[in-house]
């Protein structure tokens, strides 16, 4: 089963490696993994989605990501409310022709079309899980030519 | 200060006495400073030496161990006696030199990316980039390795840091917002364990190094005594409580005592103390206590659970929480059909050998002799193998603090150097290193500082001609292809002779007792080379993958 876990650690150099370590070390699987600042310049947040075969698994991955000096504070989003939001970048084949119909596919799915040249589109979308799922499906017949994702970002209701 | 007088200032500060270690280019400026510094340096004559024998003053006083080298390979043999430590939860402060801060990354003379090697076997490590920070990271690194579950820290000083002037400022106090640990146990949590342990018909403790390393071993024998309960030990945990205390179920596990391995089988609630359910323990996991409730007192989060489910964790200070807990139990288990039973186990299966009249030596007749001589006063360094389990099983130790093993990581070379470390935090303590012929080697290199120094350890050498233990799996489940086990020695006592130290060898069963005596008369190092029984084995022995109470071998 996947989880989201938010990390808040040290902005150290040093520290994405340690939590690479563990993972490596520990045999433990990381899906995505979004790093950035927080508010303050001297923390950042790590959320990253891991798979845990059991409770006990995703136990020893948060006990473990909680033994380091650098990390701060670990959420589980699993038995939390929250929000939470993906960004994929979709780069897909659309000749002139196409592009009414791909804009009504967008529509309906919540896509972006942020740039349309030389008879290819970059799609632009945000939304949860489900949402990217249609959307990729969606675009499918078009032709996908380049996919990137952020990974899932969460963040607590309250 | 330079950033070399700031690192001598703060460890004067934080109490360090000695250090282990060995010069190199990118640590002249701190060794310069340890030239007129108030510090007794023991310079080892391997890095490896330098850190097992910090780890080892570390484990005989409860003091942070502390070791120096030099950067690239100076660092990297290091690593072993790092690991060793980490596994084993031993407070060390590694130093390491690291070459020019404007070189790192270039792949300069001397230079390895030793944080980066060492993350994993350290519990937290710090590359210093500014001469300002050191003061800060000293003592923060003392503080990390010496609390919560303790472990090795390593603090990676580059030349030029060492080089800078700069103010001295001695932080007042340490704030690590992401490191807070527990220290005393959750009420709630105590009070449940104090249920279970009321209700209990046949609860045994089993003890881990963490008994040791908390200074709890006075609660744990308050604790057994109050609700009359066995205490069995891991390796790590003896010395823990007393191996002649009538409660004492000797050590568990692959090479533990029958009795102990059948009370924790057949046990209704397991009150597991500072220690982390390891694989030579539990052996099959699926077939281990299944009538046990368990009761686990750590330090250390992630080790509750980890491997074994438990019904009521308690993470804290394990001195603390036994406190917490004598204090908590009103009513008291009846254990007294449990006690008889183990008492009926103990009669039945004692830990044992066969000696025949042969004239060969046994090796468990040394250990025995030993303690008889030494009246379990001593420390007792051990390699790694069947001279560890030996020791191990046939030594009491009656206090913590007295046995001296590598029992994670299971580092061969680690018993002498230890030794050395040992005897230095404890000069009036007799201290013995006991060997095979294999793993003496490893370090042997080591005479030189023992000689230089008037350190005056005795090393015991069970020499069998064999990888023992290896040559035990051999023959027990490789049918007797003892491929690469069989050894070519020196003459020992002539090698020990030539480094200036006195050699000793026993080929004789009668002279057992007399060169152990002769040995501890003599004021220097010693070797004594014991010709034992070459194919003797380490029984009870539980098969890799087996309940723990399928044992083979060793009953009576």
């Amino acid at each position: 089963m996947k989880h989201i876990i938010s990390v808040l650690v040290e902005n150290k150099p040093g520290v994405l490696a340690r939590i690479a370590g563990l993972f490596s070390a520990r045999g433990y699987n990381i899906t995505s993994l979004a790093v950035s600042e927080t508010l303050d310049s001297e923390t950042s947040y790590m959320t990253m989605v891991v798979e845990a075969e059991d409770e006990r698994v995703l136990e020893q991955i948060k006990k473990q990501l909680n033994k380091l000096i650098d990390v701060i504070t670990v959420t589980d989003f699993t038995k939390r409310e929250h929000v939470e939001r993906e960004l994929i970048l979709v780069k897909v084949n659309c000749s002139t022709k196409d592009k009414e119909k791909l804009e009504t596919v967008l529509r309906k799915f919540l896509g972006k079309l942020i740039q349309h040249k030389e008879n290819i589109a970059i799609i632009e979308a945000v939304g949860e899980q489900e949402q990217i799922k249609n959307l990729l499906e969606s675009l499918k017949p078009f032709g996908i030519r380049e996919l990137v994702r952020t990974g899932r970002l969460a963040i607590a209701s309250t | 200060m330079t950033g070399a007088e700031i690192l001598i200032e703060c460890l004067r500060r934080e109490g360090v006495k000695v250090m282990f270690g060995y010069p190199g280019g990118a640590v002249l400026p701190i060794f310069d400073k340890l030239y007129d510094a108030d510090i007794k340096f023991i310079l080892t004559r391997h890095e490896q030496a330098a850190a097992h024998a910090a780890d080892g003053y570390a484990r005989a006083t409860g003091k942070v161990g502390v070791c120096i080298a030099t950067s690239g390979p100076g660092a990297t043999n290091l690593t072993t006696g790092i690991a060793t430590a980490y596994m084993d939860s031993i407070p060390l402060v590694a130093i390491t030199g690291q070459v020019k801060t404007f070189l790192i990354g270039n792949d300069a003379f001397q230079e390895a990316d030793v944080t980066g090697v060492t993350r994993p076997i350290t519990k937290h490590n710090y590359l210093v980039k500014k001469t300002e920070d050191l003061a800060r990271i000293i003592r923060e690194a003392f503080y990390i390795a010496s609390t919560g579950r303790p472990g090795p820290v390593l603090i990676d000083i580059p030349v030029d840091v060492q080089q800078k002037d700069v103010e001295f400022i001695w932080p007042k106090e340490i704030n690590i917002r992401g490191y807070k640990p527990t220290l005393f146990g959750h009420p709630g949590q105590i009070k449940k364990a104090a249920k279970l342990i009321a209700q209990a018909k046949r609860p045994i403790i089993y003890a881990g190094g963490g008994v040791i390393s908390a200074g709890a071993h006075q609660e744990l024998k308050a604790l057994a005594e109050k609700i009359r309960a066995p205490v069995t030990m891991t390796l790590m945990g003896l010395g823990g409580f007393p191996g002649e205390h009538e409660l004492s179920l000797g050590m568990l596990g692959m090479h533990g005592t029958a009795y102990a391995n059948h009370a924790i089988m057949e046990a209704d609630l397991i009150i597991a103390c500072g220690a982390r359910f390891d694989d030579r323990v539990t052996g099959r996991l699926d077939a281990f206590a299944p009538h046990a409730k368990i009761i686990h007192i750590d330090i250390d989060p992630a080790s509750i659970s980890k491997n074994v489910k438990v019904d009521v964790p308690i993470v804290g200070d394990a001195k603390n929480i036994l406190g917490q807990l004598i204090e908590e139990i009103k009513k008291l288990p009846d254990t007294r059909d449990w006690l008889k039973t183990i008492e009926q186990w103990k009669r039945r299966h004692p830990l044992t050998y066969k000696d025949k009249d042969d004239g060969k030596i046994k090796p468990q007749y040394v250990i025995e002799q030993l303690y008889y001589l030494t009246k379990g006063e001593a420390i007792i360094a051990t390699e790694v193998g069947q001279n560890q389990m030996w020791a191990a099983q046939w030594y009491r130790y009656e206090y913590p603090r007295t046995f001296i093993s590598s029992g994670g990581l299971g580092t061969m070379g680690f018993g002498f150097p230890a030794s050395i470390g040992a005897k230095v935090g404890n000069p009036d303590r007799q201290v013995f290193d006991i060997a095979g012929d294999g793993s003496i080697q490893m370090n042997i290199q080591e005479l030189a500082t023992c000689v230089c120094n008037k350190i005056n350890v005795k090393v015991i050498i069970l020499n069998n001609g064999y990888l023992g233990m290896v040559r035990q799996w051999q023959e027990l489940f490789y049918k007797k292809r003892y491929s690469h086990t069989c050894l070519y020695n020196p003459d020992f006592v002539k090698l020990a002779e030539s480094y200036g130290a006195v050699g000793i060898r026993v080929v004789k069963k009668e002279e057992v007792c007399s060169a152990l005596e002769k040995a501890l008369s003599i004021d220097n190092t010693v070797f004594i080379d014991i010709h034992i029984d070459p194919e003797e084995n380490v029984f009870p022995m539980v098969p890799a993958g087996e309940a723990i109470n399928r044992m083979i071998g060793g009953m009576a």
